[in-house]
């Protein structure tokens, strides 16, 4: 059995169209993930996955029970973390835990095992409030708070958004020991780097998927040759490269400029038409999920 | 005329007995890319807030566009262009009304709005939106115009703020060829973002880490001295020496 189960979920706000036509598997103890810009209907699926809203079409389940009729049985099961921090403010650090402990009628020294790599970080600052704790300390006092009553499956509704390189690595690190502990999670962000972190992902744009698979195959089908360019003033060159012969596109990608190409092109003569471009440097490239994920919205 | 749109000395700003931004200096060309990188909890945003006339350093020197950030706040906030992800247009408020607002906010006479927002609507290709609700246009269409109004009183530099946060990959890009063509044509960026290979665009990079500018340099620079590959790896070398707790 699956850990969750979609199968056609559509949800419409007035003329919006959230979700359209969404199905996919998560199985146990995956850390699966989706990723996706602002409007793709990431927060959508978690609302309706944690029982807060019931779907226009389709069905599902998480951890075998459906959505709809078995919602009390799943807030039972479910940790849930939402994009906005969603804590009590005025509250400490450990009332808040208390608060979601006696929540899920559970003692918070049952579940500290599985909650204290975590949680140890902030315990020194426990008396402190909520609404006074640094960006980092509030998502690490959220996460505690969804694992109290130790779920099956967690929901993890953008948890880096905005956060430094640094503290994004970190959380991912915490995501893994977690996935070790047997724990379900299905974690979603907009930082396509992020997707390598994860055992499978969805791409998803404007309510819909482009495509499941694990980070490797995803790229793996790939299947343009694509090459890496350089020069010295890199805004001529973008300009110059998608005016060559066979270049199909041409988009900034960090460093270089990714080039798209088709049979018609040929590097010698590439580099004979922009003869006037300074430094001009090409070499091929490896794909990454953002090419990936660049390609599957133009199709 | 100096060649430095933002020139900053030993700039300062203690919040009690907390020094949040801790006398950083350095200078941006004009018509460059300048990219304000940092930690969380580094000092990012309160260093911002003092270049864009929001709030006065404790301590320091400088000038922003001309204007002096120890006591021309006010002037500083006419003369620049601001745009973040968060907050840009109101939704509300038809293409044109938005226009309008922020023309009128910075001073605008009624006559030259009428005739810049004719500009940037036919530039954009914009003009049968005249009368659309900012809310119903596509993400990249609103991304064109937020940077358009951030600069319709033709700031000498812009300042933007996460611009491209939770942006899709292709809108993220076209919204770095305007900010690219915007330089192009003269304009100064300072820009802050936490996608490191945004980091790659930029003409030079600072690095802030616990209220210091700790490096900046080109981006080319930058990964040779601290040979890596990557903005994203010298990021989290200096990054990860942080002491300040976050």
């Amino acid at each position: 059995m699956s850990a969750i189960k979609v199968e056609n979920i559509s949800k419409s706000f007035g003329k919006v169209k959230a979700l359209d036509g969404i199905s996919f598997e998560v199985e146990r103890g995956e850390l699966f993930g989706l990723i996706g810009p602002d409007g793709a209907g990431k927060t959508t699926l978690f609302r309706l996955l944690t029982t807060l809203l019931n779907p226009d079409e389709g069905q599902a389940e998480v951890d075998g029970f459906d959505i709809v009729k078995g919602y009390q049985a799943i807030r039972e099961r479910v940790g849930y973390m939402p994009g906005r921090f969603s804590l009590y403010q005025d509250l400490t650090v450990e009332e808040n835990l208390d608060f979601f402990a006696a929540l899920f009628g559970v003692k918070v020294e049952d579940s500290y095992d599985i909650i204290a790599p975590i949680y140890r970080q902030i315990e020194p600052f426990k008396r402190r409030r909520a609404g006074k704790l640094s960006g980092g300390m509030k998502q690490k006092l959220a996460l505690s708070c969804a694992l109290i009553h130790r779920p099956s499956v967690l929901f993890l509704d953008e948890p880096t958004t905005g956060v430094d390189a640094v503290s994004r690595s970190e959380f991912w690190d915490m995501l893994a020991d977690l996935k070790h502990k047997g724990i379900t999670i299905l974690v979603s962000t907009p930082y396509m780097d992020e997707a390598s972190r994860c055992d499978r992902v969805a791409l998803c744009n404007e309510g819909r998927i482009l495509g499941i698979d694990t980070p490797t195959d995803i790229v793996a089908g790939f299947d343009s040759p694509l090459y890496a360019v350089q020069a010295d003033n890199m805004y001529q060159l973008l300009i110059s490269a998608r005016r060559a012969r066979g270049v199909v596109e041409c988009y900034p990608f960090g460093e270089a400029h990714h080039l798209i190409v088709d049979a018609e092109f040929d590097i010698g003569q590439f580099k004979a038409e922009l003869a006037d471009v300074q430094g001009l440097c090409i070499k091929p490239a490896e794909p990454t999920i953002e090419d990936m994920f660049i390609k599957l919205m133009k199709q | 005329m100096n060649d430095y749109i933002i020139s900053v000395r030993e700039l300062t700003k203690c919040f009690g007995d907390f020094t949040s931004v801790n006398r950083i200096s350095f200078d941006v060309q004009r018509g460059e890319i300048f990219g304000f990188l940092g930690a969380n909890g580094a000092g990012k945003t309160t260093a911002m807030r003092m270049l864009c006339g929001l709030s006065y350093p404790t301590s320091g020197s400088g000038t922003v566009a001309g204007w002096d950030v120890m006591r021309e706040g006010e002037q500083i906030k006419r003369h620049i262009g601001y745009m973040s992800q968060k907050f840009s247009l109101y939704n509300d408020l038809t293409v044109w009304e938005n226009i309008r607002l922020f023309a009128g906010i910075y001073g605008l006479s009624k006559a030259e709005t009428e005739r810049r927002a004719t500009e940037v609507l036919e530039r954009l290709n914009f003009s049968s939106e005249r009368n659309t609700l900012v809310g119903s246009l596509p993400l990249g269409w609103k991304q064109k115009l937020s940077f358009a109004i951030a600069t319709i009183h033709r700031p000498e530099v812009v300042f933007l703020d996460e611009p491209t946060g939770g942006v899709d990959p292709i809108t993220r890009r076209q919204f770095w060829e305007m900010i690219y063509e915007a330089a192009d044509g003269g304009t100064t960026i300072f820009v802050t973002t936490h996608y490191m290979d945004e980091a790659e665009y930029c003409t030079r990079v600072s690095i802030m880490v616990d209220g210091e500018v700790r490096a900046l340099d080109t981006p080319a620079r930058l990964k040779k001295q601290y040979a890596t590959e990557s903005m994203d790896e010298v990021f989290r070398i200096l990054a990860r020496g942080a002491k300040r707790g976050e």
